[in-house]
């Protein structure tokens, strides 16, 4: 990375150009080129448009939310009423069902995902590895609306008869068991969550491995450790990767919008107990963005969606840091 | 046998099974998708517009739908993301093209459902109605990122000799980019740009407030338009067992384009990849 640029072709001309007038060519190609200058500017322009637009998404969708930023201030996010009819709007309940839902996504999804990333990376031989890639990968290529209605249709009345008793009648003295059974809340969502993000967490991980020196494996491996004891060097030595599909994940889940919208139950409440329906920021804007009523209605939920951009962006900006800091150097790096 | 032994065992065979229970849950999935899809697929599903329950009725519309914004997404979407894409592996050495490339990745990991409302108050505030072009706007925007990536890093596996060849022979070098390196990236630049389409197939988020949805054909541009994802999320959380039927046999329609697209990307770059 950071090679110069190949040296331009310098004819003895050049010293005698510079003492000439500023000139627009080489001033946009090194190479002073007509046809170089308007292609590389074309392109510079293109590039720079990708900032743009990300620019121009937060100011149109900040000064969306200013009518709800000024009305409620800081104090939006810890208002516990989502009340449209009687113009109250709290996003806690939002807030609150969108960490806990992730956060349990996260707790099954990453153990998960690090045995996978080890088979593939460590243990499975390389043709079968290829193969089992693929296949994780395409659970990422199953769009959102599909995994919500198999959650609807099998995986909610599967916890509802399966999972979700026997749980209560182990744990049911902790308050995150208690309550009516009905496979549609919290729990569910937490598990079509972890499905969702287990590829994308596996596949950087993956890289992550990957990007480890075969000379780390060799040198425990000489030392005489046994296999997974190697393993765990190259965990250590990823670490700092792992780190960043981990929060890489939790970016995807904190955004994600129509699985969860399907089995969450959509009730704005905060109840402890993981068997209730809860209700995402995501799921909200989802759900009621069209049948928003007033223009502080609409606001409020253009001021949720400025948080979830805010949130992902930092968070997602972090993991792509963390990831970048272990597989610098290497190509193909974090597919996710 | 030592402990350490037993341990080594026990963890390869708990690494092992986590793979198998990643591909079981996937088999499981795209299995009942087919069970439950094949019952209530037949052509006159393929063509019809949606009609009310017990009318039967299809999602020819929405397939249409679909097919037209992904269109206009393409149209948005990938002269935009080659472009940068280009500029990122020919030129992107300085800070400015690490700031790009950090943001590209960013916006990739950004919630669908905010490019939604963006876009809807970019274009359907102004317009006062939905409409399948912003719908289409919506699409392109994340597809730009996704594009951006694969063409950069398919520019990247360009030899430099063939770069150095040809400015040995006297091209400049946007000659050298458009008749050498693009032609050559080519092939893989294309198949990222169907994964790409594969990937904004199935969003629905960015689609609920700016496409809509309709009952009926309709390709113009100014309108709302149906689409698969938005037809099977209505169908999915409607009361009727008749229009769950139908959403999953919309399902089904999807996943095959989805899947088609992802297979023979990988069939036609195991090779070279």
């Amino acid at each position: 990375m950071n090679n110069p640029a190949p040296a331009s072709p310098s004819p003895a001309s050049e010293y005698g150009a510079r003492a000439r007038a500023w000139d627009w060519r080489r001033a946009l190609a090194p190479t002073g080129n007509v046809g170089d200058a308007v292609f590389r500017a074309a392109l510079f322009g293109c590039a720079l448009l990708l900032l743009l637009i990300v620019v121009a998404m937060f100011v149109e969708i900040g000064s969306n939310a200013r009518l709800s930023i000024s009305r409620f201030g800081l104090p939006f996010l810890a208002g516990r009423e989502w009340n449209p009819v009687r113009g109250e709007f709290g996003a806690l309940p939002f807030v609150y069902g969108t960490v806990v839902s992730s956060l349990l996504a996260l707790a099954l999804a990453v153990p998960v995902s690090l045995g996978i990333a080890v088979f593939l990376v460590e243990q499975a031989p390389r043709a079968l590895a290829r193969l089992l890639a693929f296949l994780v990968e395409l659970l990422a290529a199953i769009p959102s609306v599909v995994y919500g209605l198999w959650g609807i249709f099998v995986l909610a009345p599967f916890l509802r008869e399966h999972v979700e008793p026997p749980l209560q009648k182990a744990l049911g003295w902790l308050p995150f068991f208690q309550g009516t059974v009905t496979g549609i809340g919290l729990l569910t969502g937490g598990v079509i969550l972890a499905i969702m993000v287990t590829p994308i967490v596996t596949a950087v991980v993956r890289d992550v491995l990957a990007a480890v020196p075969v000379s780390q494996r060799e040198a425990a491996l000489a030392l005489g450790a046994t296999k997974w004891e190697t393993t765990r060097v190259v965990l250590a030595n990823g670490a700092p990767g792992i780190a960043g599909a981990i929060i890489l994940g939790l970016g995807r889940a904190v955004g994600e919008t129509m699985a969860v919208t399907m089995v969450i139950g959509n009730r704005p409440e905060i109840s402890a107990s993981l068997f209730q329906p809860s209700y995402t920021i995501a799921s909200v804007i989802a759900n009621e963005f069209t049948e928003a009523t007033g223009d502080l209605y609409l606001s409020a939920l253009v001021e949720l969606g400025l948080v979830l951009f805010l949130v992902t962006f930092v968070v997602n900006g972090a993991a792509r840091l963390l990831v970048w800091s272990v597989t610098r150097g290497t190509s193909g790096v974090a597919r996710a | 046998m030592s402990s350490r032994r037993v341990v080594n065992a026990l963890m390869s065979t708990l690494t092992a099974a986590c793979a198998l229970l990643g591909v079981a849950v996937l088999v499981l999935i795209l299995g009942y998708i087919a069970w439950r899809g094949v019952s209530s697929l037949s052509l006159q599903f393929l063509i019809d517009t949606p009609k009310p329950v017990g009318e039967g009725g299809g999602i020819g519309n929405a397939i249409l739908g679909t097919l037209l914004l992904l269109a206009l997404a393409s149209v948005i979407g990938l002269p935009l993301g080659v472009a940068a894409g280009v500029y990122l592996a020919e030129f992107g050495r300085g800070w400015f093209a690490g700031v790009v490339r950090f943001v590209s990745e960013t916006l990739t990991g950004v919630p669908s459902i905010v490019t939604g409302v963006f876009v809807y108050t970019l274009v359907v505030l102004p317009m006062r109605q939905f409409s399948a072009l912003a719908g289409g706007v919506a699409l392109g925007l994340i597809m730009i990122p996704v594009v951006t990536r694969t063409t950069e890093e398919m520019l990247r596996l360009v030899p430099a000799s063939l770069r150095e060849g040809a400015l040995a022979l006297g091209a400049p070098q946007w000659r050298v980019t458009t008749g050498v390196v693009l032609p050559a990236a080519a092939p893989g630049i294309a198949t990222g740009a169907m994964l790409a389409v594969a990937r904004v197939s199935g969003e629905t988020a960015p689609l609920l407030f700016t496409a809509f949805g309709s009952r009926f054909f309709n390709v113009y541009l100014d309108q709302p338009v149906a689409s698969l994802t938005v037809q099977i999320f209505n169908y999915a959380l409607s009361p009727y067992d008749e229009w769950h039927a139908q959403a999953w046999a919309a399902t089904l329609v999807l996943m095959t384009l989805i899947l088609v697209i992802n297979v023979s990307v990988r069939l036609l770059t195991r090779r070279k990849f």
